[in-house]
């Protein structure tokens, strides 16, 4: 019992539910305690309902009293970025746009956490309609870094990495478009993954870009990683694109899978760019995985150059299409000084969105417009199957690839706002793997001299998430950065 | 490709959004750096490359055409803006 309650893994959490030690409702409140405490500094959360979540966790010591738990999850809480939708919650997207909007129905994700018991804690601050590297475009507030509250935790998901950094909550929900699970996983120090595309239902998700919108977990472990993916993974008849694939279970193939494996290490993640304290830490593990005898190869990704384009290209395009739905109409805001039909679809997207998505939108729209389109929009869905590819190639050879998450550790508020480019190339390293559909996890390798944490990537075959947990847990087991906590 | 200038005025007209003029410079600026590092991919030769619309493409998907439970009118309307007789309310479109 040497950890502080609220900053105990969600298994041992689940163990001493089990054993009957503690109460959901007593981890509960220390969450909401803690929240309360440093949430001010902190600002993970956008809301969150005290009264809710506790009904939840007696719901759920009601239930094991009774002999009923329905299982690892029962009775933990879970935050959930302000983009899912829960029941009768309210939901964000940190847009003035859906500043009073209250969900009539749960997300898929969200169905199935409520099936298998978990106590759904919060709506967690992000950058609106999750278009950012920061959490800065977020209309509501900006996150900081527990580590260092005058940089960004990263973003999109910056509150779902934070509130786990920070003791708010042991697991959370984020969503991941180009990256922003895994980049704001490693720059506030917890792990971050993001599934194969289709492995996890989409429905209740808002849109952002379809093609390249995974819904994924945060932990202070792998192994709780595995189990809270383990809860939201597997097809659902309201998602089209979720595919029809066996689910192993995770925690099983954790034991059994104990390597060696032979890794890639793509040398176009390695140039220009990459902070040295970060290099440094990468080539760490990278000998720490020789060492374990793996077999180290170098791979190329030759196209790896080109997918911060493509992605800004099919991004945009398809959030300028998905967002088309924001017109005032049915239920978003509305501007009420308007002269006509059409005058209320201008006012109301011009005074519901915040710069960077009129940015994102009117970029979306310039690529789709008549007499671009092929120069733009299609040649970069040309470009995307020839980035896919060289994962796929490489695939042919390793089992999985090992890269840093992000070129540098956190950067400060303030520092890119004005710069959208420069904020685009942070995802430099993560883009790709939501272009080839392939699944990738962060986990904590290290901390800069200042003392912010260091993410290291695994990059995995489609569908091969089994492997990406254990591999990354080898790790894990043999170092303690994912046990260090900062001071708030 | 085409030159790293957006016409902000047309392709807002498109996007159905009001922008000022310090919005329309500033989005001018910034959006002309990233097509200019968009530019990039001019130098890739994507002859005979077939385009990729979804990392794992999907057969379409059927199932019987059934009547199924859905929300009723007061929960689907209870985000509008403005509602009246089981209706959305909006500025009249046609005189």
């Amino acid at each position: 019992m040497a950890e502080t309650l609220y900053y105990r893994t969600a298994s041992d959490l689940n163990r001493e539910l089990e054993s009957k030690r503690i109460s959901s409702e007593e981890i509960v409140r220390a969450v909401i305690d803690r929240t309360r405490a440093v949430d001010e500094k902190v600002c993970a959360f956008i809301s969150f309902d005290e009264d809710d979540a506790i009904a939840q966790a007696k719901a759920s010591d009601a239930r094991r009293a009774r002999g009923e738990a329905l299982g690892p999850l029962d009775g933990i809480p879970v935050g959930i970025k302000d983009i899912m939708a829960v029941k009768g919650q309210p939901l964000t997207c940190a847009s003035r746009m859906l500043g009073k909007f209250v969900s009539p129905y749960d997300a898929t994700s969200i169905r199935k956490l409520k099936d298998a018991g978990a106590v759904v804690w919060g709506r967690l601050n992000m950058d609106e309609f999750a278009m950012g590297s920061s959490t800065e475009n977020s209309s509501v507030k900006t996150t900081a870094n527990p580590w260092n509250t005058e940089c960004i935790p990263g973003g999109s998901s910056g509150g779902s990495a934070a509130c786990v950094a920070a003791g708010e909550a042991p697991l959370s929900l984020g969503s991941d478009t180009g990256g922003s699970i895994r980049q704001p996983a490693a720059l506030c120090g917890v792990v971050g993954m993001k599934p194969t595309y289709g492995l996890v239902s989409r429905y209740g998700l808002v849109a952002f870009a379809s093609s390249l919108d995974q819904i994924g977990p945060f932990a202070h472990t792998v192994e709780d990683a595995a189990l809270l993916l383990q809860t939201i993974a597997g097809h659902d008849r309201f998602d089209s694109t979720s595919f029809k694939t066996d689910i192993p279970d995770y925690r099983t193939e954790l034991q059994r899978k104990r390597g060696p494996w032979k890794l890639g290490i793509p040398r176009e993640y390695f140039g220009e760019g990459l902070d040295p304290e970060v290099e440094k830490a990468v080539r760490a593990a990278i000998e720490f995985y020789r060492k374990e005898g793996c077999e180290i190869v170098d791979v190329s990704l030759p196209h790896s150059d080109y997918a911060v384009g493509v992605y800004y290209i099919i991004a945009t395009a398809e959030a300028s299409s998905n967002l088309a739905r924001y017109d005032g109409v049915r239920y978003t805001h509305r501007s009420t000084d308007v002269k006509d039909a059409i005058d209320l679809y201008f006012k109301t997207r011009a005074e519901g969105f915040g710069p960077e998505v009129k940015r994102r939108v009117i970029l979306g729209t310039y690529v789709l417009s008549s007499g671009y389109y092929d120069a733009y929009y299609l040649k970069a869905q040309k470009v995307r199957t020839l980035i896919r590819g060289d994962f796929l190639n490489a695939y042919e050879e390793v089992d999985a690839l090992i890269t840093p998450t992000t070129p540098a550790p956190a950067f400060r508020r303030g520092e890119k706002v004005d710069d959208p480019l420069q904020m685009y190339l942070s995802d430099i390293y993560t883009i790709s793997a939501n272009l080839a559909g392939i699944p990738g996890i962060s986990i904590p390798c290290g901390f800069s001299g200042g003392g912010l944490p260091i993410g290291l990537q695994i990059l995995g075959q489609p569908f091969k998430e089994a492997d990406l947990f254990a591999i990354a847990r080898k790790f894990e087991q043999a170092h303690d950065h994912h046990t260090r906590h900062p001071a708030l | 490709m085409a030159e790293n200038k957006i016409d902000i005025d047309y392709v807002a007209n498109l996007a159905r959004i009001a922008l000022t003029d310090e919005e329309k410079k500033r989005f001018s600026g910034q959006l002309g750096d990233v097509l200019h590092y968009i530019e990039k991919l001019n130098t890739v030769d994507v002859s005979g490359v077939e385009p990729t619309a979804h990392a794992f493409p999907l057969e379409n998907v059927w199932r019987e055409d059934g009547a199924e439970e859905g929300f009723s009118v007061e929960t689907a309307l209870e985000n509008a803006p403005a509602a009246r007789r089981n209706m959305i309310v909006v500025p009249k479109v046609v005189e």
